[in-house]
């Protein structure tokens, strides 16, 4: 696999060198790109910004509070902005924008996935989130159950999905600088990892919020340019559009079907299972809930928030079409051939996951181009800050503060221990994105969602909506899923094969989560069931009080209390 | 130690539950007797499921379609070049949209007006 464009590479430098790519930067498989002057530009007005935000945010963020729940004191509609400024990745507006324009159809596949999560998160989990908790969703899981136990399950599967996020985002961020700003792979790591650490460790919840609003409005605002020129340029007439795509794509009408993507339907179900409720279960978006006053806000922010995510996830599909209709028939944005012809699907410049920012130069020029490299990194960076600060607190708030001081410790210390936690996650992030430099890591955002979807999301679902729940249950349940879920995508042909250079895959799936979120439910619901300890009993009959906070608010703090 | 000063957020970090795990609060219990309560909790459980239930099946319905019967979704919509699979790839995306709007509109006034009658009468 990863011998390809390496001698792609190696074959095309010849040519590469020789041949000027007039219309814009070289953004070569391997190679780094020349600098990018106008991106880095506008990419370091954005770092002072933020760093200005962090400045205020600092000086603001004095409680335990203030530092992992913006002292609640976040609107809904900001609230809205900065958890699609957490969702929207640039693996979701590079990838999926790619997808489209290699598959078309299929693309809109994982963006209808990774939506339909967020109706399931309000009406389920979003208010009576609200209404237990404080910092972290572990405060909700461990409500009534046993603190040490379910905070270190908790906290572990917090830890897992942000580490596999961490990883996949710290990769991808340092490709994607070596070929936006023609800085060198190392660089573009430490630089994301030594912001990141800035935003959390001084700006706590406050700080990394508004860098993922003003993310969240550059992007959408970005994208909406972009979608609104690709239409213009075909008289606002989507009909046009396709068929001029239909036209010039190699797979024809195909691409407006069905592809190759899913190939079987256990493999289809399985992959929407794990978008869905691996929302449900990411710690980072949870953790969102409490910077909002109350259960009324909690609840208008998933409402805004699916409106924007929806319309951004549009936005890339457009783009995506774009892609094909306007780069495709324009050699400039491939590397040529010996005699001057190019593979749609395989030749684009830098990869089709450039496809958004070559089509950026096509409809904006390259100051557009500069903009929305800007704009990628940004989301890099907005994305990393939320996972971060999710990974810290699970650190400080669940496992220092409740198992290993077991609650004997001041707001101080434990704020304080977060940003020492920070700043460490921070160092293993940069270690981490280092060494997987040359790894495929296209899993593991796969399997952070899987893993969100097998062991957070079942023990937070069922220690709030089912009365009959015990800590063995939940703890086994959550171990369960999270073991299987892991297991099974190390056993699948992505790792196994792809990474690990086994002959066969012995796991015939790429998602787990079909099967590994039912088993989390089945054994914490077996489990609990066989239960009988007097903790067992004292459990169920502490649902009542949990019931009556989680349905009603009454018992919740006030989010202006200190 | 009761629901009151489990989410306080000021002041040294308490555990939660563990503590007072077996004795429940009896302003608690009252209120879970309340009709009110019951009502709410009812409609509201109910709506939400339900609401779940129809994201389901459309969401699943949706990859169903893709996973069994992909000529279906390759339909040519009104003659022209858009398939069928593309019109409800985008209906997915504006169904849950709509959903969440509808559960916001019903708890914005229904289940916030049961919700301030039970507050009001818990107060006295």
């Amino acid at each position: 696999m990863r011998g390809t464009p390496l001698l792609l590479g190696l074959t095309l430098a010849a040519i590469a060198a020789t041949a000027a790519y007039a219309a814009g930067p070289d953004l070569g498989a391997v190679q780094q790109a020349a600098t990018n002057w106008p991106a880095i530009g506008m990419f370091l007005f954005f770092v002072l910004m933020t760093l200005g935000i962090t400045y205020k945010a600092a000086k603001g963020t004095k409680s335990a509070a203030d530092f992992y729940a913006a002292g609640g004191g976040i609107s809904a509609g900001t609230n809205a902005l900065a958890i699609a400024g957490d969702y929207m990745s640039a693996a979701s507006f590079l990838g999926i924008s790619g997808l489209v324009y290699t598959s078309g159809f299929d693309g809109l596949i994982y963006s209808t996935g990774f939506l339909v999560g967020w109706p399931i998160v309000l009406f389920l989990i979003a208010e009576r989130l609200r209404n237990l908790g404080k910092f972290t969703f572990a405060d909700v899981a461990s409500f009534r159950l046993d603190q040490t136990s379910i905070r270190i399950i908790s906290a572990t599967g917090t830890l897992v999905v942000v580490a596999f996020y961490l990883i996949a985002q710290m990769v991808g961020a340092g490709k994607l600088i070596q070929l936006l700003f023609g800085l060198p792979y190392l660089y573009a790591v430490v630089i994301v990892g030594v912001l990141m650490i800035v935003y959390v460790a001084f700006g706590g919840m406050k700080a990394t919020t508004w860098v993922q609003v003003i993310k969240a409005c550059l992007l959408l605002g970005g994208a909406t340019f972009m979608a609104g020129a690709v239409l213009y340029s075909y008289g606002f007439n989507p009909e046009i559009l396709f068929k001029k795509a239909v036209d010039v794509h190699p797979k024809g009408d195909a691409i407006m079907a069905p592809g190759g993507l899913v190939s079987n339907p256990v493999e289809a179900i399985s992959l929407g299972v794990g978008l869905m409720f691996g929302t449900a279960g990411l710690p980072h978006i949870l953790m969102r809930f409490f910077t909002v006053s109350d259960a009324q806000a909690a609840r208008k922010s998933v409402f805004y928030a699916t409106g924007l995510i929806g319309y951004f996830y549009i936005l890339t599909f457009i783009i995506g079409f774009g892609g094909i209709a306007l780069l495709m028939s324009d050699p400039s944005y491939f590397k040529l051939g010996a005699a001057g012809t190019f593979d749609k699907l395989k030749d684009m410049i830098g990869g089709t996951n450039m496809v958004a920012v070559n089509l950026a130069n096509a409809v904006g020029g390259p100051y557009f181009l500069g903009f929305i490299s800007a704009v990628a990194f940004a989301t890099i960076l907005a994305v990393v800050a939320g996972l971060t600060l999710a990974g810290a607190s699970a650190v400080s708030h669940d496992l220092y503060a409740q198992v290993i001081a077991r609650g004997r410790t001041t707001e101080t210390a434990e704020v304080r221990l977060s940003k020492i936690a920070a700043v460490f996650i921070g160092i293993v992030a940069i270690v981490l994105g280092y060494i997987f430099e040359n790894q495929n890591v296209a899993f593991m955002v796969g399997l952070a969602f899987s893993v969100a979807a097998s062991c957070n999301f079942p023990v937070l679902a069922m220690s709030i909506l089912w009365r009959g729940t015990t800590t063995w249950g939940a703890l086994t349940g959550g171990l369960v899923g999270l073991v299987a879920a892991v297991t099974m995508v190390v056993l699948s042909k992505a790792v196994w094969v792809t990474t690990l250079g086994h002959a066969a895959a012995l796991f015939p799936y790429d998602n787990p989560a079909l099967f590994s979120m039912p088993l989390a439910f089945a054994t914490i619901w077996l489990v609990s069931l066989m239960d009988r300890s007097r903790r067992a009993q004292r459990e169920r009959a502490a649902f009542e009080a949990q019931f009556v906070r989680s349905e009603t608010g009454i018992g919740a703090s006030g989010a202006h209390a200190h | 130690m009761s629901g009151s000063t489990v989410g306080g957020l000021g002041g040294r970090v308490t555990p939660i539950g563990v503590a007072g795990a077996d004795t429940v609060d009896p302003h608690l219990e009252r209120i879970a007797r309340t009709p009110e309560f019951q009502q709410l909790v009812h409609e509201r459980t109910r709506f939400g499921w339900i609401l779940t239930g129809l994201m389901l099946v459309v969401y699943f319905g949706f990859i169903g379609l893709i996973a069994f019967d992909k000529s279906v979704m390759a339909i040519k919509v009104g003659g022209g070049t858009a398939s069928l699979g593309l019109f409800l790839g985008v209906f997915v995306i504006l169904f849950a949209f709509l959903l969440t709007g509808i559960y916001v509109a019903r708890a914005n006034t229904r289940f916030d007006a049961l919700s301030d009658a039970l507050h009001r009468k818990v107060r006295q």
